[in-house]
């Protein structure tokens, strides 16, 4: 694959000359500047409703509250407060991500008043249950992909889409890839498709209700997750989103996990 | 705080509540509803549980085949100033079909935490846990055993303590003085999990001339370095472990708990990889006439994604090692510890973790296995059961080996 893509880059660039962009460096280059464009949120909070949806169409709730704070040269730090259901309120989640270097991970057991550092071997599997996996609400780093850029073409309420594939370049993901829409406007993740590890397509992921906060920060009311495959579906609804609240690394302690 | 507590904890492990003590317990709620006043949370839970033994007892007047028992643990939280102030009121209280001394009650939380800057104060009653391994918590000193609640030493006593923490950018310091001491619990005449003789545990006995009022310190030192978190701690005051000495009440032979004064130097490590995780405790403790050192250490390791469901495996290991040697205070001085754990990560946080124990000794074994999974929305039903196998009659588990036992809990949480 890795030495394909470098032959593509030979010959595109031996034939169009320098100036000429390459899938690969189009693709690489508006995920850039997508990163960019949400650069300078400081920190943000907000809270989340999950529901779970099975086939039978029996659905059940999660409630979780997020706070993030933007990492400077490194990933974001963030904490998910669990609420519901009633049996895991009390847990938390302390999550610091970094680039290609594993997440670091700790979890606040409440019933022991334990917090265990756990591994990020998992991040295949499901987030609570849910039709999203757990790479799936990471922070989604520049340098965890690499990207080929598709082509570009409408995507619904007036918008022209980046279409761009990108392919985990971290260990023990559960997809070959993910093909992304991205707007052209305002660089909003508009929708992604997934495919399992034997290539087929696993999930498509619908996000809706973007609103800009912070005069900057555009971030989406629901998230949709379908599985194509079990047929099961889950949403998240985010609410109460406020930016540059005044977090710091402080909060982001291990003991703010107990708190 | 502490003394006002005081017999109102020596109280509860009788296992009747006196009047006064009512009285007690009746202001300190109506404390905490006052201070709480309307922004207050309450959630908690209430449980049964049922308990099969499948043998007979191995000593007079214990319960035949098990037995029913309920308990109730609401906690009361109230937040406020930006949440950088808390109250947290967790009363605790078990009703125990046989055993009179697992009938009781406890104040798990009642406790005030602010935050402020690279600072936190804690006052009150509370809980602390330290350590990293799985089969055994060897640095866990700060709370004393809940001996009665279950036999995996996981359930605390609330422990009195004002604590102040130092953040760190990536750790903390934390300062600790204890002003109370707490006594473990241990099974009553008619209950499981007990030696022939009964533990008399209104006659224990401190090598401190103030006992339970002795104050203790700790101290103890932690950072998150990539992929290594460390621990190192010193504790200085009454050990959480007894020494039990043969004694006599109504004229018959008992137990009688008696608490040394102890100084501990302790470490906890973790490494965190990507598929394994290696851990170690170990402590060095000091008493008169008296010096020992205890580790445990090993891994856990995750296996590959079983199938398109994200269900995950772990295999774990963990060694167990006791300078004193097979003595009735350390059941785990040659010891391996194996297991599996099972999370299939669906819509019930369904688990299983079955381990066991193994004695290089003396070939002892025991086998243990928990299960959980959410029924609903706010309920878990959770089983646990334990076989004693082929145990040595000098090791320290030959009292229990006629108590292998099934135990199934529903928990409503609310």
């Amino acid at each position: 694959m890795k030495i394909k893509l470098l032959l593509a880059t030979l010959l595109t660039v031996s034939s169009l000359g320098v100036f000429a962009e390459t899938p690969a460096e189009k693709g690489l280059r508006i995920a850039k500047a997508a990163d960019l464009s949400d650069q300078g949120f400081s920190d943000f909070t907000a809270n989340m409703v999950m529901t779970l949806k099975n086939r039978a169409g029996k659905t059940s709730r999660r409630i979780i509250r997020i706070k993030t704070l933007e990492g400077k040269g490194d990933g974001d730090k963030s904490l998910s407060l669990f609420d519901e259901p009633a049996d895991v309120k009390g847990t938390a989640m302390l999550t610091f991500s970094h680039g290609l270097k594993p997440d670091d991970q700790w979890l606040y057991l409440p019933a022991l008043k334990r917090v265990k550092r756990i591994n990020s071997k998992n991040k295949s599997g499901p987030f609570m249950g849910s039709e999203f996996a757990f790479e799936d609400l990471g922070s989604q780093e520049v340098e965890k992909f690499t990207y080929n850029y598709l082509k570009e073409e409408p995507c619904g309420n007036g918008m022209k889409c980046h279409v761009i594939e990108r392919i985990p370049a971290y260990k023990y993901s559960g997809y070959t890839k993910q093909v992304t829409w991205i707007d052209t406007q305002a660089y909003r993740p508009v929708k992604v498709m997934y495919y399992d590890r034997k290539n087929s397509l696993l999930k498509t992921l619908n996000a809706t209700g973007f609103k800009q906060y912070a005069g900057k920060h555009w971030r989406p009311a629901l998230m949709a997750m379908q599985n194509h495959q079990t047929g099961k579906s889950t949403t998240l609804e985010w609410t109460n989103y406020k930016f540059k609240t005044g977090l710091s690394k402080r909060d982001f302690n291990k003991k703010s996990l107990a708190r | 705080m502490a003394l006002k507590n005081q017999h109102l904890f020596n109280k509860c492990f009788g296992g009747n509540l006196s009047l006064s003590v009512k009285r007690l317990a009746v202001s300190i709620a109506a404390l905490a509803f006052t201070s709480t006043v309307t922004a207050a949370e309450l959630s908690g839970n209430v449980a049964v549980e049922g308990r099969l033994f499948t043998t007979d007892p191995a000593y007079e007047k214990q319960a035949e085949s098990g037995g029913v028992s309920l308990s109730f643990l609401p906690e009361f939280k109230h937040k406020w100033d930006n949440e950088d102030q808390q109250f947290t009121f967790t009363p605790f209280y078990r009703w125990d079909e046989n055993d009179d001394e697992r009938t009781h009650g406890d104040i798990r939380q009642l406790d005030y935490l602010v935050s402020k800057g690279d600072w936190e104060y804690q006052l009150g009653i509370s809980k602390k846990f330290w350590g990293v391994t799985e089969s055994q918590h060897l640095v866990d000193i700060i709370n004393q055993t809940d001996g009665v609640e279950g036999i995996d030493g996981e359930d605390k006593l609330g422990q009195p303590m004002f604590r102040v923490s130092r953040l760190t950018d990536t750790g903390s310091v934390d300062f600790f003085v204890l002003p109370y001491f707490r006594e473990r619990t241990f099974s009553g005449v008619n209950g499981r999990f007990r030696s022939p003789l009964v533990v008399d545990t209104d006659a224990a006995t401190y090598e401190s001339a103030s006992e339970d009022k002795h104050i203790d310190y700790a101290v103890r030192w932690s950072e998150s370095l990539d992929e290594f978190d460390f621990g190192v701690h010193l504790f200085d005051g009454t050990s959480r472990d007894p020494d039990l000495r043969i004694g006599q009440k109504n004229g018959e032979a008992v137990l009688v708990p008696h608490y040394p004064l102890i100084t501990q130097l302790g470490l906890d490590l973790q490494y965190t990889g990507e598929a394994i995780i290696w851990k170690l405790e170990a402590i060095h403790r000091k008493r008169k006439g008296d010096d020992y050192s205890a580790a445990v250490g090993g891994f856990e390791y995750t296996l590959p994604a079983i199938s398109e469901s994200g269900a995950e495996l772990g295999l774990l290991a963990e060694y167990h090692r006791d300078s004193r040697g097979e003595v009735a205070n350390a059941p785990f001085q040659n010891d391996l510890f194996f297991g599996a754990r099972l999370a299939l990560n669906d819509e019930d946080s369904s688990e299983l973790l079955a381990g066991a124990f193994v004695d290089l000794d003396n070939s002892s074994k025991s086998l243990r296995l928990e299960a959980s999974r959410r029924i609903g929305n706010g309920m878990k039903l959770n089983i646990e059961g334990q076989v004693f196998t082929d145990v040595d009659e000098n090791d320290p588990f030959y009292t229990f080996s006629k108590d292998d036992y099934i135990q199934v809990e529903l928990e409503k949480f609310f």
